[in-house]
C-alpha cells in the first residue's frame, strides 16, 4: 500500500470514473464511445471490487474473482456489440446514434 | 457434494445438452434439411418441457452458490412451457426463405438464454446472479438483430445491448457496495448479515435500477418500444414474456430475502414506480397503431401491475405473482401468436389492417379476443383471477390507494385492449385480411397458449397450489 492513499481515495476515483461512463454515455454520439463508456463503468466496479478486497477483507479472494468475471463478460458483451455495429455500418455507413433512430412512434 | 447431487440443476442441464445437439445436428446435417431442422428443435424441447415436470429433488450445490426450491422449479418449468409455445409459433417463420441456413442458429440462441435464465433464479450468490443474467442477457441482443439485412432489427439489437451493459454496469456498482458493506456475496451470508446503513441502501437503489431496465419499469422503459418494434416477432414475444417474467421473480426474490431487513426503503420505491409504470403505460399504449410498439407498452403496464404482489411482501403476495406470471406468459403468447401468423402470411402489423378479421378469420380473432381479454382482467378468463388475487394481495397489507389506482389503470386498459377487438368485430373494412391457413405447428401454439388461459383461470387449485410453494417475508 501506498503512503497517504487509503480506501476513500480510490473508492472516491472509482465513483468519478462510474459517473463519467454514465455522462458519456448518454452524451456520446458515436456508437464505439458509448462503448467505451461502458467499460468506464464496468472498470470502476473493478477497482470497488478490488479495492474492498485488498483494504477490508483481505483474506477473502471473492472480489477478485468477481472482478475477473466482470472482465471476461465485458470481452463477451463488446465482440457481440462490435458485431451488431459492424452490421448497422454496413446498412446505413454509418455508427452515429442520431442516424440510428428509423424507429419513431 | 457427489456426483448425484448434479441432479439438482436437472433443467439447466438438459438445457445445455439440447443446445449441444442442435449444434450436432447442424454440423452433422449441414442445415440443408429444413423440415428436419424444424422439427427435431420442436420435437427435442417439447422433451424437454415434459421432463422438466418430473419430480426432482430440491436444496443447493456449490456451497450455496446454487439453490433450489419447489418455487424455482415451478417457474422453471412455465419457462420451458412458455418457451416451447414461442418455438411452435417461431416455425412458420423460420420457414421462409430469408431465414435459410441460420434456422439452427435461432433455437441454440434462445435456449442458451434460457440456461441463463435458468440459473439467474436458482442463484444463491450474485456471481452466479450476475452470471446468469448475462448469459439471458447477450444472446438475446444477437437474437434482436436476427435478420441481418434489416436496419430497424440491428438497431433494436444494438439499443438492446448498450442499454442491458449500462444497466448491469449499474446494478454491478451496487453489488460491489454490497460486497464492500458485508463482506460476503452469499445471500445466505447476506440475509443473517443485513443491516440498514448508507451502502447498503445505495446498493438495494443499484440493484433495483439494475433489474428494473429488464423488467421494464417506466423510468427505465425507454429501450422497450424501439426494440420490440424492431426486433422480429417472435423474438418480440420471446422477450416480451419469458425474459420479463424470469427478471420479475428473480426481483421479488432478492427482495423477499436479501433485502428483507430494507423493506422499509424498498416498499415506498415499489410504490412510486408502480404507479407510474401502469399509468404511463397505458397512456402510451392508447396512441399506437403498430401491434408491437402496442404490445410494449401493454407490457409495461402489466409490469406495475405485478409491483403490486412484490410491495405485499406477503405468501399471499409471492404465489400471486407467480399466478400472474404464468397467466401473462400463455395470454401474451396468445396475442403475439396470431399477429405474428398474420404478420408471416401478409407482412401486416398495424392495427388499422385487423379491421373486418372476422368476417374471415373467425379462428384467430377468437384466440386474439381471449389473449386481449385475459391481460385486461374481464371475468371469466384467467387473466381476471391474476388481477383479482394480486389486488387482495396489496389490499391485504394495507395498500388501499395503489389498489384504487390500479383499478382505475385497469379501466384504462379495458379501453385500449377492446380498441382491436372492436377493429376486428365491428369496424367495416372494404379489404380485411383474406383468409389463410396456419401450419400444424402454428395451430399447436395458438391452441396450448388458449388452453393455458382457460385451464389456469378455471382451475381453482393452481393458485392454491402454488400458494403451498411460496413464502413471505419472514
Amino acid at each position: 500500500m501506498i503512503d497517504g492513499i487509503g480506501l476513500q481515495e480510490i473508492l472516491i476515483v472509482s465513483t468519478i470514473m462510474f459517473f463519467l461512463g454514465i455522462y458519456g454515455f448518454f452524451t456520446r454520439k458515436n456508437l464505439i464511445t458509448i462503448l467505451m463508456s461502458i467499460e468506464l463503468i464496468l472498470n470502476s466496479v473493478n477497482i470497488n471490487f478490488v479495492a474492498f478486497n485488498k483494504y477490508l477483507y483481505p483474506n477473502l479472494m471473492q472480489g477478485h474473482f468477481f472482478s475477473l468475471f466482470v472482465i471476461a463478460i465485458a470481452a463477451a458483451e463488446a465482440a457481440v456489440a462490435i458485431a451488431i455495429i459492424i452490421d448497422l455500418f454496413r446498412n446505413i455507413k454509418t455508427i452515429d446514434v442520431e442516424k440510428v433512430s428509423s424507429m419513431k412512434n | 457434494m457427489n456426483l448425484n447431487s448434479f441432479l439438482l440443476m436437472r433443467h439447466e442441464l438438459i438445457l445445455i445438452a439440447v443446445v449441444l445437439l442442435y449444434l450436432a445436428s447442424e454440423i452433422i446435417g449441414g442445415g440443408k434439411n429444413k423440415r428436419f431442422s424444424l422439427n427435431f428443435a420442436v420435437v427435442l424441447f417439447l422433451a424437454v418441457t415434459i421432463i422438466g415436470f418430473l419430480p426432482i429433488s430440491t436444496g443447493t450445490m456449490f456451497g450455496g452458490m446454487y439453490q433450489t426450491s419447489p418455487a424455482i422449479i415451478l417457474m422453471k418449468n412455465i419457462l420451458n412451457a412458455g418457451a416451447f409455445i414461442v418455438f411452435l409459433q417461431v416455425v412458420s417463420w423460420l420457414k421462409k426463405e430469408e431465414n435459410d441456413n441460420r434456422i439452427m442458429e435461432f433455437f441454440i440462441l434462445i435456449v442458451s438464454t434460457l440456461i441463463g435464465m435458468n440459473y439467474m433464479i436458482s442463484a444463491g450468490d450474485f456471481l452466479m446472479f450476475y452470471l446468469g443474467l448475462e448469459l439471458a442477457t447477450i444472446p438475446m441482443a444477437a437474437l434482436a438483430a436476427y435478420q441481418v439485412y434489416n436496419l430497424k432489427s440491428a438497431e433494436a439489437g444494438i439499443k438492446l445491448l448498450l442499454l442491458a451493459a449500462l444497466s448491469s454496469g449499474i446494478m454491478l456498482f451496487g453489488i460491489s457496495m454490497l460486497y464492500g458493506a458485508s463482506e460476503s456475496l452469499y445471500f445466505t451470508d447476506l440475509i443473517r448479515t443485513m443491516e440498514m446503513n448508507s451502502m447498503t441502501v445505495l446498493a438495494l437503489v443499484f440493484i433495483f435500477s439494475g433489474l428494473a431496465f429488464k423488467i421494464s419499469i417506466v423510468p427505465f422503459h425507454f429501450w422497450t418500444a424501439d426494440v420490440y418494434e424492431g426486433a422480429p416477432m417472435s423474438v418480440t414475444s420471446y422477450m416480451s414474456v419469458i425474459s420479463k417474467a424470469s427478471a420479475a421473480f428473480v426481483l421479488m426474490s432478492l427482495l423477499f430475502t436479501v433485502f428483507a431487513q430494507l423493506k422499509e426503503i424498498w416498499t415506498p420505491i415499489l410504490y412510486i414506480t408502480s404507479v407510474l409504470t401502469m399509468t404511463l403505460g397505458n397512456l402510451f399504449a392508447i396512441r399506437q397503431r403498430n401491434i408491437k410498439r402496442f404490445m410494449a407498452f401493454s407490457s409495461i403496464a402489466q409490469a406495475g401491475f405485478i409491483f403490486l404482489g412484490i410491495i405485499s411482501g406477503t405468501q399471499m403476495g409471492m404465489s400471486t405473482v407467480i399466478y400472474f406470471l404464468a397467466i401473462y406468459i400463455f395470454s401474451n403468447l396468445a396475442v403475439f401468436g396470431v399477429a405474428g401468423a398474420i404478420y408471416n402470411q401478409t407482412g401486416k402489423e398495424l392495427i388499422d389492417d385487423y379491421a373486418g378479421l372476422y368476417k374471415t378469420n373467425p379462428a384467430l380473432t377468437l384466440v386474439m379476443t381471449f389473449g386481449l381479454f385475459s391481460l385486461a382482467g374481464i371475468p371469466p378468463i384467467a387473466g381476471f383471477f391474476g388481477k383479482f388475487f394480486l389486488f387482495t394481495a396489496a389490499m391485504e397489507s394495507g395498500f388501499l390507494w395503489l389498489t384504487v389506482i390500479a383499478v382505475l389503470n385497469t379501466i384504462i386498459s379495458l379501453y385500449y385492449y377492446l380498441l382491436i377487438v372492436k377493429a376486428m368485430y365491428i369496424t367495416p373494412n372494404e379489404s380485411p385480411i383474406a383468409f389463410f391457413r396456419s401450419d400444424f405447428y402454428m395451430k399447436m401454439g395458438l391452441i396450448l397458449a388458449t388452453i393455458g388461459i382457460l385451464v389456469i383461470g378455471f382451475i381453482g387449485g393452481i393458485h392454491h397450489y402454488i400458494y403451498n410453494l411460496s413464502f413471505g417475508i419472514l
